[in-house]
């Protein structure tokens, strides 16, 4: 009896880690399953029988390949755009003192602390008096402005944590300021700005309710895609994009994670 | 590689003239002059806060002056940024490149000035300073002392007019301290390159420098060559700065010969007027722990000697030698250094004793100063 509680005991961390990664992985796993189901009917929530279809023409439902095409497009210049501004907003914030620094400092948490909702309408507001008319661009915009506090924090944290010594150092041997941020500030602020573009790209990418407040009607994101057919009966190729999407997530953060190791153990 | 290095020292002179830094209210240093010459090791040696860290940044460049100049090798560097003067630092705690392996932080400087051919001068380097076999290793990857290498490596390859050291011992143990400054001194004279040092151990200066400059709240309390500082300090800060020192209050009372007589408490006491500067009426007396003799009351002592009496208050065994706390007849406690030679067993914490020594081993200053100044004790 005794033995049963020891053993219990020493393994109960790994069995709550485990317990709380199925959990997680478990829509994953039903969503997989079922990207291989061929559905009777509109809907793809009952298994029926086993098919490769939408694997193999995955393009093949009305409209969802563009959709997914401009989310791309979208989340790649969205994150770009908010990963520059946001990287020089932190070097701002943490490394200067200047008038409305806390102001600023305060702004830009707001995105992170405001019910969506609120800001999407409020933005459609303003690009509608602004008469800016909505697509792409206002979709970009309104994406680089709630990414922006990500990377802002991410690169900050990182920053903050700096040795300036590092970059005096750097000084004294020569590298003048452009070459001092290039050989020793950016590398080392990398992983903040890192860290801070995937989150970028993953909300963007993921974004629904601000999107529909500010796209036009050519403008259909994944998302909004997503929400339409569901309406109608969800295709078996959103779950191979979903599919896709998560192996293509786990597939970097386990690469990243390998590489990190390895870059430890080999220097 | 050595013979190289020597080639480029040539004219290292640092010459600060009226240099001085003020952030808002707070002066961190007075204006100062000082001239380090070319080849010497000079040590800036102080409590922490006195300046001497501002001083050495000053002369690399990584802080501003608010008032004077800095010459190196007869060249005006007041106005360069520091990636254009011919001085390297060694900083506090290293300051390596985390991102970048040994022989790239140690390449750093060589490669910024767009020398294609480093590999060799590298190789050299690391191998100056035993770390060959680390090339492709991590910085924190590598013990204190390997790391402080690094850092010496990292700044000597650059052929400075003059390296910097801040503090560069502070983070080792002791063992390794004692190590690395034979080793510094070693490398030192086989470059002849000017090393400027800041630090706050005593005897770190006086075991590396040729020259020592004393600073205290911003100013230079003294300069000159460890010997004379110890013998011969100018302040009550430098000598209980540098070592201990026992200072005795004491009137002058008149002179005879080269001495200047004393009395302290109605005590007889003798200073060569050579190592009294001061004219004033009133002086305190010093004489270092190690230069006394200690002896039972009962004992004959010769009559030239400075005589004082005394009763044992403390006595800590401390193998190569006994030191004593002997409070005087007058009520001034005193230290005193015994080497474990003929320990005499009446010596003991309540025993009756009396303290004597050659003359010539005392000094004199003005006692209108803070005899405390300097112990760790003193306010400031």
């Amino acid at each position: 009896m005794s033995r049963i509680f020891t053993w219990i005991r020493s393994h109960l961390v790994v069995l709550a880690g485990v317990l709380a990664l199925a959990y997680l992985v478990l829509p994953n796993l039903v969503v997989l399953a079922f990207s291989f189901n061929k559905p009777q009917g509109k809907f793809n929530y009952e298994w029926s029988e086993f098919s490769t279809d939408a694997w193999t023409n995955p393009c093949g439902v009305a409209d969802m390949c563009q959709s997914l095409s401009l989310s791309l497009q979208v989340a790649v210049l969205a994150t770009i755009g908010a990963t520059v501004l946001g990287t020089m907003v932190a070097f701002a914030l943490a490394r200067y003192r200047f008038r409305g620094r806390g102001a600023t400092s305060a702004m830009i948490f707001l995105p992170m602390a405001m019910p969506e909702v609120v800001m999407a309408a409020s933005l459609g507001t303003l690009f509608l008096n602004m008469r800016i008319p909505f697509g792409f661009v206002t979709i970009l915009i309104a994406h680089i402005m709630f990414c922006l506090s990500f990377v802002v924090t991410a690169v900050k944290a990182r920053v903050m944590s700096m040795d300036p010594r590092l970059e005096q150092a750097a000084q004294d041997l020569y590298a003048t300021p452009v070459q001092t941020f290039l050989r020793v500030t950016l590398p080392l602020a990398a992983p903040g700005i890192a860290a801070g573009a995937l989150l970028s790209f993953a909300l963007s990418f993921d974004d629904f309710i601000i999107t529909q407040f500010n796209s036009g009607p050519t403008t259909v994101t994944f998302p909004m895609f997503v929400w339409g057919a569901s309406q109608r009966g969800i295709p078996v190729q959103v779950n191979v994009i979903g599919t896709a999407m998560f192996i293509a997530a786990v597939a970097l953060t386990v690469g990243g994670q390998w590489l990190g190791n390895r870059r430890k153990a080999v220097a | 590689m050595t013979d190289q290095l020597r080639d480029s020292a040539a004219g290292g002179d640092v010459r600060l003239t009226g240099i001085g830094k003020t952030y808002g209210a707070f002066t961190a240093v007075h204006p100062l002059d000082l001239t380090v010459p070319q080849g010497s090791f000079f040590a800036l040696l102080g409590a922490s806060g006195c300046g001497k860290t501002t001083t050495l940044r000053m002369i690399a460049g990584l802080e501003e002056p608010t008032s004077g100049t800095v010459v190196i090798g007869g060249q005006d560097v007041t106005a360069l940024p520091p990636y254009r003067r011919p001085v390297n630092t060694v900083f506090q705690s290293y300051a390596l490149f985390p991102h970048l392996d040994i022989f790239e932080n140690v390449a750093f400087g060589l490669r910024r000035r767009g020398r294609k051919d480093v590999k060799k001068q590298v190789e050299d380097m690391l191998e100056l300073v035993e770390l060959g076999q680390f090339a492709r290793r991590k910085p924190h990857q590598l013990s204190g002392g390997q790391q402080q290498r690094v850092a010496v490596a990292r700044a000597l390859i650059n052929h400075p007019q003059v390296l910097l050291l801040d503090e560069p011992l502070g983070a080792l143990d002791l063992k390794l301290r004692r190590q690395m400054q034979l080793e510094l001194k070693r490398i030192q004279t086989e470059v002849g390159i000017t090393f400027v040092h800041v630090t706050h151990d005593q005897e770190e200066a006086m075991t590396m420098a040729d020259t020592i400059a004393v600073m205290n709240g911003g100013r230079v309390e003294q300069l000159g060559a460890p010997a004379d500082l110890y013998e011969n300090p100018a302040s009550t800060f430098v000598a209980n700065f540098l070592g201990q020192s026992n200072l005795i209050t004491a009137q002058v009372t008149g002179a005879e010969g080269t001495d200047l007589l004393l009395s302290a408490g109605g005590v007889r006491l003798a200073v060569p007027k050579a190592r009294c500067a001061t004219g004033a009426k009133e002086i305190y007396l010093g004489v270092r722990p190690e230069k006394i003799t200690i002896a039972h009351a009962s004992a004959e002592v010769a009559g030239n000697r400075n005589r004082l009496g005394g009763t044992v208050v403390d006595s800590s065994f401390i193998g190569v030698s006994t030191q004593y706390v002997v409070r005087t007849d007058a009520g001034q406690e005193v230290a005193v250094f015994e080497q474990n030679m003929e320990r005499d067993a009446r010596i003991v914490p309540g025993a009756p004793v009396v303290l004597h020594w050659n003359p010539a081993h005392s000094f004199g200053m003005d006692a209108a100063q803070a005899i405390d100044a300097g112990t760790g004790e003193a306010a400031a």
